[in-house]
């Protein structure tokens, strides 16, 4: 089971309250949680990537184990702590603006 | 009983506010999507409960929301605006060639006769259409292909923020673009020319004749008379009577012809309604006093429409989109301003009060008579 936490804005389009919980089968990589994620639901599809290049938004970025996992290749394993439901994979609205 | 309900879009959310045929006591509503852009919501023609609204953020891109309840409940719908093929490039404002990148939908208007279409205008410029209620999205590529690599953004931003649909030509489209103009498609969206002769640029574009690149800021229609446009330029207020096929300046006696809005009476298609903003520069009214400017003879003789808006100390701004009329017996008359005020009058701008005074700037404003 992976832990997702989504910031408020994206809770809200979701409709959920709450951390997110997502069964995935093979590796737990940043591609596959996003992609169980969106076909959940499917409003979030553009919100956190875009949905032609699949390229992480600017002012989105991913946190998890006291890591910023956010330049991290999308195929590349995500902690063991996260892919066992230990640590939750939080997605962030960057700070931008003044 | 009959009624209005103005639809605003704020830098923070949507609001709704409705009122009986008298447009003198106001409910309001919202925010909905609290902390979105709302670039622009629009009802339906076809069916006034069917109402769609483009939300944005820079954090999360590009949603849809439609309501098929009149706002009281919204649904998020599709927002893939893929260009069609491969996108090409227009030019940046170094003229480099910059490839075209969505950002965000300026303006949703939907079909005269079908609630489930709707067209949609994007930055970097482009319009799409979907026919299953915003489901889907589809471009209609054709219009780039007008010398689309010429365009480039003006300081605002390449937006396709205006789309008229001719009542009477179900096929006619007219949009306007910054900074690229006007264009007109006569067979629903394939096929586009440019309608921007009689124009003048000189401080943006050297060569007098350019058929591209000229700022417009918006251009209005009266159904009853679609070949008779009218358009607020970036500077220069100006008029068509053959369907964009040509134009000339109606700016006459306004204090400054540079602003952003333009529309005309839902009862007398040859009166006016301009908000003149001081300049390109300095976008406020002339000497702190706002003051909506109608001509009751298609342009050239305007008057200074006061009774009710703040005289002195005034530095708002109207944008383009912000500003709409109700097709009531009298005709009403709604603005915001990006100081978070909406205004309203009921009598085709004799009197003006404001419906509420203290919203995120209001980025467009849309009203729906119900009958």
């Amino acid at each position: 089971m992976i832990r997702i936490v989504l910031p408020a804005h994206l809770r809200t389009l979701a409709r959920v309250d709450g951390e997110v919980t997502l069964h995935i089968e093979g590796p737990v990589t940043q591609r596959s949680v996003l992609d169980a994620l969106e076909d959940r639901y499917p409003m979030l599809r553009g919100t956190i990537r875009d949905q032609v290049t699949l390229r992480r938004r600017p002012f989105v970025r991913f946190f998890a184990c006291k890591q910023d996992l956010s330049h991290e290749p999308p195929d590349a394993p995500l902690p063991d702590a996260v892919a066992t439901g230990v640590e939750p994979f939080l997605i962030v609205g960057a700070m931008a603006g003044g | 009983m009959s009624g209005v309900r103005v639809l605003v879009g704020t830098r923070k959310g949507a609001f709704i506010l409705t009122s009986d045929g008298k447009r003198e006591r106001w409910d309001v509503s919202g925010p909905h999507f609290a902390g979105w852009e709302l670039y622009h919501l629009k009802g339906s023609a076809a069916d006034p409960n069917r109402l769609y609204a483009s939300q944005s953020s820079g954090w999360f891109g590009q949603q849809i929301q439609r309501s098929n309840d009149g706002g009281k409940t919204w649904e998020p719908v599709g927002n893939k605006f893929a260009y069609d093929g491969v996108p090409g490039t227009h030019q940046w404002y170094d003229g480099t060639p910059h490839p075209w990148e969505f950002k965000r939908v300026w303006h949703l208007e939907p079909s005269l006769t079908d609630p489930d279409t709707v067209y949609a205008g994007v930055e970097d410029a482009a319009l799409f259409r979907s026919t299953d209620g915003g489901g889907t999205w589809q471009e209609l590529p054709g219009l780039r292909g007008v010398k689309g690599h010429h365009w480039q953004p003006g300081a605002g931003g390449m937006g396709l923020h205006t789309i008229v649909l001719d009542p009477s030509h179900p096929e006619r489209i007219f949009i306007a673009i910054s900074a690229a103009g006007v264009f007109r498609s006569d067979d629903a969206g394939q096929t586009w020319r440019p309608m921007n002769r009689g124009l003048k640029s000189p401080y943006e574009l050297p060569d007098p004749d350019a058929e591209v690149g000229h700022c417009v800021h918006r251009i209005a229609m009266h159904p009853s008379r679609p070949n008779v446009l009218f358009m607020q330029k970036h500077w220069d207020v100006m008029r068509s009577d053959d369907a964009a096929e040509s134009w000339h300046e109606v700016s006459g006696n306004l204090p400054t012809d540079f602003g952003f809005p333009i529309d005309v009476h839902a009862h007398q298609p040859d009166t006016i309604y301009v908000v003149p903003i001081k300049s390109d520069s300095e976008h406020y009214p002339p000497d702190g006093k706002l003051r909506v400017y109608r001509s009751r003879t298609g342009g050239n003789e305007w008057e200074a429409l006061t009774n009710g808006l703040p005289q002195r100390d005034c530095y708002v701004n109207v944008l383009r989109d912000a500003m709409a009329v109700d097709s009531l017996d009298p005709c009403g008359l709604y603005f915001g301003t990006t100081g978070g005020q909406v205004y309203a009058s009921a009598d085709a701008g004799d009197r003006w009060a404001p419906i509420v005074r203290d919203l995120p700037a209001v980025l467009s404003v849309e009203v729906q008579t119900l009958l």
